[in-house]
């Protein structure tokens, strides 16, 4: 099968604590996979691991047919990984146009005018048009996640991997969420998605995994994951509306 | 290009009027030497080469984050190669102004490569360090005067322009060629590719290098690219000194502080704050210079005043009340039938 990324056995320790142990699972081009797990589990690590944010102790991660376990966050993301932060980074002194502009020119490679035509794509289609000239320091908290979102889009992913982009947001602002997802899917990106909103997730990914102190305790369909003992365990007290 | 309505443009009303009185005001400026007398001459050539040495600042401290206390190393550098150059190679004095930039850069590769290994603070202090050592290293250079320095000889002087007048002229003339220069080089660094990665590192460098943008790449080229024009400008300090020594021309006082106190007031990250805090600087020097040392505690006073009452400087001030743009650097996204979106 035709694996877009393959982590093998990827290994990252801060002193005594682990954040991935021998971590290992492959990921089919054109997949939409959720992962979820307790707070502090390692994914946001995971995450830092596939961009090139921190770099493995061990193992090795393969993107693309080539290893890039030792490449800069920066090659990675040329080569066409984009992510979505957990916690917002806009460029904040920054229109929310030019951050768009960063990623079109910077990771996708555009020249100036096909990279303005992207970006106004783009912007339309999460949605922020209308703060397109606004800084991006001054955005609420939803403008935040749709722009990080624009960002990571107008880099041209193969790859995109969001880190709970749906935390925080009303239930109609998920739905909407939800459906930008679905398109971007449809249109042969494949995803890695972080949620806590698991019915969010549930609604987009083909396969799920689940992490708890950096290792893979489970994988499969969805429903069938979602019902299984080890899953009912952690999420027990946070139970999910799956 | 329309996208569903929406076209993108650059330059704003603000910016075009903005390029029209800088225009003017460059052509005036062009033919000072006709309406100007000489002491004037001199201070608006001294003026330039301070406007371009705070620009140059600037686009290191305000954009690449790379705050160093040492560009002084460069001034002096590039003055002593001035010397140098039309001293034992026989260079004609404009020649070696510009060859002076060009192995401005070239010693600033290995200089990178040692400090940038240092980081804020201590990447600070490594640049001045690094000063010092030039400083130690010129002062050993008998053939240049040593210690106490030496002058430029009358024949390389007189190669300028046979008058006394025509050398002024000339000088003023490279001093205000510099200063364009190096405006319109920051401008179109900044306006390029490389200015919108290095925009992004300066607000956020975990989100820069997560899109494609090679951080260090980034700030070396500015880095050498600023050491090369930085040492130009000694050049041409020096050529209108026509003296150098150790002391004056790695000057950390006159080349850097001085330097750090117009882009502060003026408005850091601004192409617009330098040109404001020059225009400052030489009007407080101006109406404080018979007050002796007292003039330097007012420096300090204004500087602390600024900082706490608009931390982003003059320039930062205007620009949020008014969200003014003189330099078109910025993209502004309107809807076709002109009303903003």
């Amino acid at each position: 099968m035709d694996n877009i990324l393959k982590l093998d056995r990827i290994s990252k320790a801060f002193g005594a604590v682990k954040v991935a142990d021998e971590l290992s699972y492959e990921v089919p081009r054109g997949e939409a996979l959720g992962v979820i797990g307790p707070n502090g589990a390692g994914k946001t690590s995971m995450f830092h691991l596939i961009t090139g944010t921190l770099s493995a102790n061990s193992g090795s991660i393969v993107f693309d047919g080539q290893d890039v376990t030792r490449t800069s966050a920066a090659k990675r993301c040329r080569a066409g990984v984009a992510r979505s932060f957990q916690v917002p980074q806009p460029f904040t002194h920054m229109t929310v146009f030019e951050n768009a502009m960063v990623a079109a020119t910077q990771a996708a490679g555009l020249r100036e005018r096909a990279a303005e035509k992207l970006c106004l794509e783009i912007l339309e289609q999460t949605e922020l048009m209308e703060k397109a000239n606004s800084a991006a320091g001054a955005l609420t908290l939803l403008e935040r996640k749709r722009l990080e979102m624009t960002r990571a889009l107008c880099a041209k992913p193969k790859l995109l991997l969001l880190d709970e982009i749906a935390g925080g947001l009303t239930e109609a602002e998920c739905v909407s969420l939800v459906e930008t997802i679905r398109e971007i899917h449809r249109s042969g990106v494949t995803i890695i998605w972080i949620e806590h909103v698991v019915h969010a997730l549930l609604e987009v990914v083909d396969r799920l995994i689940v992490i708890d102190f950096g290792r893979k305790i489970a994988e499969g369909a969805p429903h069938a994951i979602m019902e299984s003992p080890e899953v009912q365990e952690i999420y027990l007290g946070i139970e999910a509306d799956a | 290009m329309i996208v569903n309505g929406y076209t993108v443009t650059r330059a704003t009303p603000a910016a075009r009027v903005a390029a029209m009185l800088g225009a003017i005001t460059l052509a005036l400026l062009v033919a000072a030497p006709w309406w100007a007398g000489r002491a004037d001459l001199r201070q608006l050539g001294e003026l330039f080469l301070y406007l371009s040495l705070a620009s140059l600042w600037n686009l290191m401290a305000g954009y690449a984050g790379l705050v160093s206390v040492g560009q002084q190393a460069y001034v002096g550098f590039g003055g002593y190669m001035l010397f140098a150059l039309t001293m034992f190679a026989g260079f004609q004095p404009v020649v070696a102004i510009a060859a002076a930039g060009l192995l401005g850069a070239l010693i600033s590769v290995p200089v990178a490569a040692l400090i940038f290994r240092l980081r804020g603070a201590y990447f600070a202090i490594g640049t001045w360090v690094i000063a010092e050592v030039f400083r130690l290293s010129f002062a050993q250079v008998s053939a240049l005067g040593g210690g106490s320095g030496s002058s430029l000889p009358v024949g390389i002087v007189k190669s300028l322009a046979a008058s006394r007048q025509g050398r002024e002229w000339l000088s003023y003339w490279l001093a205000l060629g510099a200063a364009v220069l190096v405006i319109l080089v920051v401008h179109l660094f900044l306006r390029s590719r490389r200015g919108l990665a290095l925009t992004a590192i300066r607000d956020n460098e975990l989100a820069a290098g997560s899109l494609g943008i090679d951080i260090w790449r980034t700030k070396f080229a500015v880095y050498v690219l600023t050491a090369a024009l930085t040492s130009i400008i000694g050049a041409l300090i020096f050529l209108q000194k026509l003296r150098i020594s150790p002391d004056a021309a790695f000057s950390v006082n006159d080349w850097t502080a001085f330097v750090i106190f117009i882009v502060v007031i003026g408005g850091i990250g601004t192409i617009e704050g330098p040109i404001i805090g020059t225009l400052i600087f030489f009007a407080l020097r101006e109406t404080l210079a018979d007050l002796g040392t007292i003039y330097l505690m007012v420096l300090g006073a204004v500087a602390i005043l600024v900082m706490l009452k608009a931390p982003r400087g003059v320039w930062g001030f205007i620009r949020d009340r008014y969200d003014l743009n003189l330099f078109p650097l910025g993209y502004r996204v309107s809807r076709t039938d002109n009303k903003e979106p």
